[in-house]
């Protein structure tokens, strides 16, 4: 590893947690993925941590993630059956539940799987059988331009490994659970999913994201998900950590001939939270649906990534990201649409649509679209506003009190994103938790009921 | 005791005076018609009444019930029986207009001190309502408003009136943009909530509506004023001669 050169006092740490895990790593004795997580490991010891002078990273300051000495978790940690319970997502296919990372094969259940469909951990899978999955381990996400990606990359452990076989309908879906259990020390996670579902298959998949006790943590995930030829996917990613969490995930998805995928994200928790998707439309005819909500409170900060790569001819991709903002928080909506030279006939669309609640809450929205092709269709929009008063007169003057009526009127809001959801599961518990937000923070209030708030402070006031 | 007792009652808008000292009695069982040329007031009155806030009462009080009607919040006064029915009703687009209504009927109800319904009570008392404003079940899930035609629109006011029952109806124009056979549903929709206990007051520009509405009394309002009142014969002189006359009356 004579490439690997600590440029920065902050990067000693990851080395000495690098040098660690790579004793006991899963699937070392396999020259490709030691070489990939050592690849890895050197452009994130080449690059480091980004800066706000980085394009992508301008109206996010990971300063706070760069400078705290993360470790990785210890290798045993205990949750009940009964800490987890209350996540759980009734009606599912199967649930697997990481702790820290970590499949606990305790706390899940893959009993009910039909055939042709597997879900399990994925540090299994390299142990059980690892040649296959060099075909798509760490070929999607680019580890040699995102510095998390790489990050995630390097400390690859465990994670959910999924497979659809060719032709298999799975209705119910496959709930995934990542549970932080943070300690005294601030903890680091990189959960790795790798999803992939053969020609004409369909399925849902769900990543859900909690914390169990207080404590400073960095979840780092990354899903690569690979849909074959005229697949039907959906997926979900629910963020629900507490403030004091660091999180980042990266879904990027493989979109072959005319695969259909649904991207759904809803960030309701943790403090620094930054969520990237970056769908390729590699084969001709497919097409994405970008649909996202983040509600902000208190010092939350949610930076939403979004990289559509069209790649063939005849695809679409609708993005639709909808964010409400109150009390200090901050959002980003960061839309960048590439339409590459040989993907005529494109037609991408793209809507960022915020309300700001408060005076303090702070939106940054900017498109980027970069069009080589010349018979294409993109449009772009998006709006900024606060909830309107005349909205707010009528459900007033039919008597309804102003806090239910503003929580009804954010409500729809939310509802624009959460009707592009199929009815079921996991719809219904994302109505919920929405719900749960607008009852627990009383939105528009001056005072935000958001106790963690003063402690997040710290990630906005350094750097 | 009258129902809705105005007096003198001035009120400004962005420092602008647009009332200028009304007076109005209205008792239960009666229906009043306010008149009056574009920019009257007629509609700033209509408002004041449902507690828009951004209006500035400069001077007077409104008595509603024997209670103030002006230090009440608009969700207060629609709690105590007060609607109106607007001139441009607002789209609210993600909310089903049946989940609005039963919302807004809960809300009254528990004011109220009464029980709240549910879907299953509130669906078939809805429908039946629907069905005497000719309405399409469909609108039932649609969006508040959204999409809704002109008509629609009026029609789905009327609606809400009927579900909400209050004591004190306010129809802010609720004819413009009408034909004549949705006119003549939102009048008999209008009509059917007719009832010794429950006093109306439609305002309008124009005297059509009244042939199917008639009232008991007819107000002309001129510039902030209320320049004349009359039976529901002074709305067919009116609609014979326009406002010019009122007008040339009140300066003279």
């Amino acid at each position: 590893m004579s490439n690997v050169a600590t440029t920065s006092r902050e990067l000693g740490n990851y080395l000495e947690a690098f040098t660690e895990f790579a004793k006991r790593a899963p699937g070392q004795n396999q020259g490709w993925l030691r070489k990939l997580r050592e690849d890895a490991f050197a452009y994130f010891c080449e690059v480091g941590f980004p800066t706000t002078h980085d394009e992508d990273w301008r109206f996010t300051n990971v300063s706070a993630i760069a400078q705290t000495a993360f470790r990785l978790p210890p290798e045993a940690v205990n949750v009940s059956a009964e800490q987890v319970e209350p996540f759980r997502l009734g009606g599912a296919a199967c649930e697997l539940v990481f702790v820290n990372g970590r499949f606990d094969p305790k706390l899940s259940s893959v009993n009910s799987l039909p055939k042709g469909v597997s879900a399990g951990s994925l540090a299994e899978e390299i142990r059980r059988d690892p040649k296959p999955l060099e075909r798509y381990l760490g070929q999607y996400l680019n580890t040699q331009r995102d510095v998390f990606c790489a990050l995630n990359t390097a400390f690859l452990e465990d994670g959910a490994y999924v497979h659809i076989g060719r032709g298999t309908v799975l209705e119910a879906p496959i709930y995934l659970l990542f549970v932080t259990t943070a300690g005294e020390a601030p903890v680091m996670t990189h959960p790795r999913n790798l999803i992939i579902a053969e020609e004409d298959s369909q399925a849902t998949v769900v990543e859900d994201y909690v914390s169990l006790g207080a404590g400073v943590a960095f979840s780092n995930a990354a899903t690569e998900l690979v849909a074959g030829e005229h697949t039907v996917l959906s997926h979900y990613l629910i963020e629900r950590e507490h403030t004091d969490a660091y999180n980042v995930s990266t879904l990027r998805l493989q979109q072959g001939r005319s695969a259909s995928v649904a991207s759904h994200s809803v960030l309701l928790g943790g403090g620094l939270v930054r969520n990237n998707v970056h769908p390729v439309l590699a084969g001709e005819g497919a097409d994405c649906l970008i649909n996202g909500l983040f509600i902000g409170n208190g010092h939350q900060h949610m930076d939403n990534y979004m990289l559509v790569e069209h790649a063939s001819p005849h695809c679409a991709s609708r993005q639709f990201y909808n964010g409400i903002l109150d009390g200090h928080s901050r959002g980003v909506f960061h839309g960048r649409i590439i339409v590459h030279k040989e993907a005529q006939k494109t037609d991408a669309k793209q809507t960022n649509r915020n309300l700001l609640l408060s005076d303090d809450a702070q939106i940054d929205t900017k498109p980027q679209l970069e069009i080589y092709a010349d018979d294409v269709k993109c449009t772009h929009g998006a709006t900024i506003g606060q909830i309107e008063e005349d909205e707010l007169f009528y459900l007033r003057s039919r008597g309804i009190d102003e806090p239910a009526a503003r929580r009804l009127l954010l409500y729809a809001f939310a509802s624009e994103c959460l009707e592009r959801m199929k009815p079921g599961p996991v719809r219904a518990r994302i109505e919920e938790l929405v719900n749960e937000w607008l009852f627990h923070t009383e939105p528009g209030s001056p005072e935000p009921g958001n106790a963690a708030q003063e402690r997040a402070l710290h990630w906005e006031e350094v750097g | 005791m009258a129902l809705l007792e105005i007096r003198n009652l001035h009120v400004k808008v962005e420092n602008h005076e647009i009332l200028k000292g009304i007076d109005l009695t209205i008792n239960a069982g009666e229906v009043h018609s306010i008149m009056g040329p574009n920019g009257s007031g007629k509609s700033t009155l209509a408002q004041v009444l449902a507690r828009r806030e951004n209006f500035q009462v400069t001077q007077g009080e409104v008595l509603y019930d024997g209670k103030d009607l002006l230090a009440m919040k608009p969700e207060e006064a629609a709690c105590e029986g007060v609607f109106l029915a607007f001139q441009y009703p607002v789209e609210i687009p993600g909310i089903s207009n049946a989940y609005f209504l039963r919302s807004a009927l809960n809300a009254v109800r528990k004011y109220r001190g009464e029980d709240e319904l549910d879907a299953m009570d509130f669906i078939p008392m809805f429908k039946k309502k629907m069905k005497l404003l000719d309405m399409d079940d469909k609108l039932m899930n649609r969006s508040v408003n959204e999409g809704f035609s002109g008509g629609e629109k009026k029609r789905n006011e009327i609606l809400q009136m009927a579900v909400l029952e209050p004591k004190l109806a306010i129809l802010d124009e609720t004819d413009s943009g009408l034909d004549i056979d949705a006119l003549k549903i939102v009048a008999n929709g209008v009509n059917a909530l007719r009832s010794p206990e429950r006093a109306m007051v439609v305002v309008t520009h124009y005297q059509r509506l009244l042939n199917y509405i008639v009232p008991d009394y007819v107000h002309v309002l001129v510039d902030g004023r209320i320049v004349k009142s009359g039976g529901k014969e002074l709305a067919l002189k009116l609609e014979d001669k326009g406002y010019s006359w009122v007008e040339a009356e009140a300066t003279a």
